[in-house]
């Protein structure tokens, strides 16, 4: 029976291996004076510029009394899409911010945060903002479903360093 | 005497029509979007000749409207008059549009006495005993403006923005806090309540003080009221627009004078 369990698995497995996307966001080291590490927002906005997933929200979410919503808005593209409708924190999105250093998140099709989208045009969206710092939105457009594996990519430049989409079908 | 120098200023800001030389009444907050319950904005109201550095006169506090999301008025925190400034904070724990102004109602007279000019501004109930008997020339003007600005907490919305109905007033199509750059603006600006068609708009980007020329941008109502902008740098905008008209509600007025003034923040996209 034990033997066998693995062997089991594999076969559950197999037909449920949904579609995913294997994200990876940069934060640069910097040198400056004051450091403070960014808020990022990463959602996929429909072409109408509706948001079709919320991804992860990274911010100050240990303050006392959410005292750390209070700077949500500077990033400003994704308070205006979706942030400012929500209820924060959001389950299974929201999180701490996070050091310089490569992040990588994966996400599966049908299930949270991603869910299912219909097929389309779409786009990724990383946007960071940072305390005494700068702002910078980065985008990939994608098309959905994939049919071969892709590998899409767009370089920040302050705010942001390389950012990687895998998709698979 | 200083007061009624200040006041007699305030009117000819309010009173003349807008040129290059007329001084901006403003009312400029801290933040027009915020993102958490416990966030205040701090706001400082003043009559300048930059927009929006204070350099002239305070405006006055006495005329201060704020309204909450909820339609409640609220009072302001910390309120503070100087030399060349008004300022005050406000708490701004409701979800939705807080709407704060300056509404000016009342009247202005010029008049002569014994060869001299003269001017007045007041309350109706006061004229009758603020002009003397041998006045000559004696001319009434009615005048009604608002000053205001917009500040929203979460998502646009709720009570604050709906007219009042009296002079001139701006209604919301697009939301006055959720101005981008690059995307068309409209709003309605209606007149007691009712469209007020073909009126000239101005729009000036704050700042002025550091470039040579106020690089207005103007359009013009449609017959609904409704105008429009396309702003292509972020920042404050003064927007205003006047009129003026022979509806008086005093029977000494033969004119009655109309301002209203947003200052409306656009974001980078």
């Amino acid at each position: 029976m034990r033997r066998t369990l693995p062997l089991a698995l594999c076969f559950l497995a197999a037909p449920v291996a949904a579609a995913d996307m294997n994200l990876t966001v940069e934060i640069p080291t910097l040198k400056v004076a004051e450091y403070h590490r960014p808020y990022v927002a990463v959602w996929i906005e429909r072409e109408d510029h509706s948001v079709a997933a919320n991804l992860a929200v990274w911010y100050d979410v240990k303050k006392a009394s959410g005292e750390g919503t209070k700077w949500l808005k500077d990033m400003r593209q994704w308070w205006r899409r979706s942030g400012r409708d929500q209820t924060m924190p959001i389950d299974g999105v929201s999180g701490a911010t996070r050091p310089a250093g490569q992040h990588q998140l994966r996400f599966t099709d049908g299930k949270a945060p991603l869910g299912t989208l219909a097929p389309g045009h779409y786009e990724l969206i990383v946007e960071a903002a940072r305390e005494v710092g700068g702002h910078e939105t980065q985008r990939i457009a994608f098309d959905w479903p994939v049919k071969a594996p892709a590998h899409l990519a767009a370089q920040g430049t302050d705010e942001l360093g390389q950012i990687t989409l895998d998709l698979n079908p | 005497m200083k007061h009624l120098f200040v006041r007699a200023a305030l009117v000819a800001a309010l009173v003349l029509p807008f040129g290059a030389q007329a001084h901006k009444m403003w009312i400029v907050p801290s933040s027009t979007v915020v993102s958490s319950d416990d966030a205040w904005v701090t706001v400082d109201a003043a009559v300048s000749n930059d927009l929006y550095y204070p350099d002239h006169f305070p405006a006055q506090l006495d005329q201060l409207a704020i309204t909450a999301p909820d339609g409640t008025q609220v009072k302001p925190e910390n309120p503070w008059t100087g030399k060349y400034r008004s300022a005050f904070d406000l708490p701004v724990p409701q979800k939705g549009t807080y709407r704060i102004a300056l509404v000016n109602q009342g009247l202005f007279a010029n008049y002569e006495l014994d060869g001299q000019k003269k001017r007045w501004r007041g309350k109706a109930d006061e004229l009758k005993t603020a002009i003397p008997a041998n006045a000559k020339n004696v001319q009434v003007s009615e005048m009604a403006s608002r000053v205001e600005t917009f500040v929203t907490q979460g998502k646009p919305g709720g009570n604050a923005l709906k007219p009042t109905g009296k002079g001139l007033e701006l209604a919301a199509v697009t939301q006055p806090n959720d101005l981008v750059t690059g995307e068309k603006a409209t709003f309605q600006l209606l007149l007691d309540g009712k469209p007020a068609a073909n009126l000239k708009v101005t729009a000036i980007q704050g700042a002025t003080r550091y470039r040579n020329a106020q690089d207005e941008q103007d359009t013009q109502t449609d017959k609904d009221g409704r105008f429009s902008f396309t702003f292509n740098n972020p920042g404050m905008y003064w927007v205003n627009a006047s009129t003026e008209d022979d509806k008086t509600s005093v029977k000494e007025a033969k004119q009655r004078r109309l301002a209203y003034t947003a200052t409306l923040e656009v974001l980078p996209q």
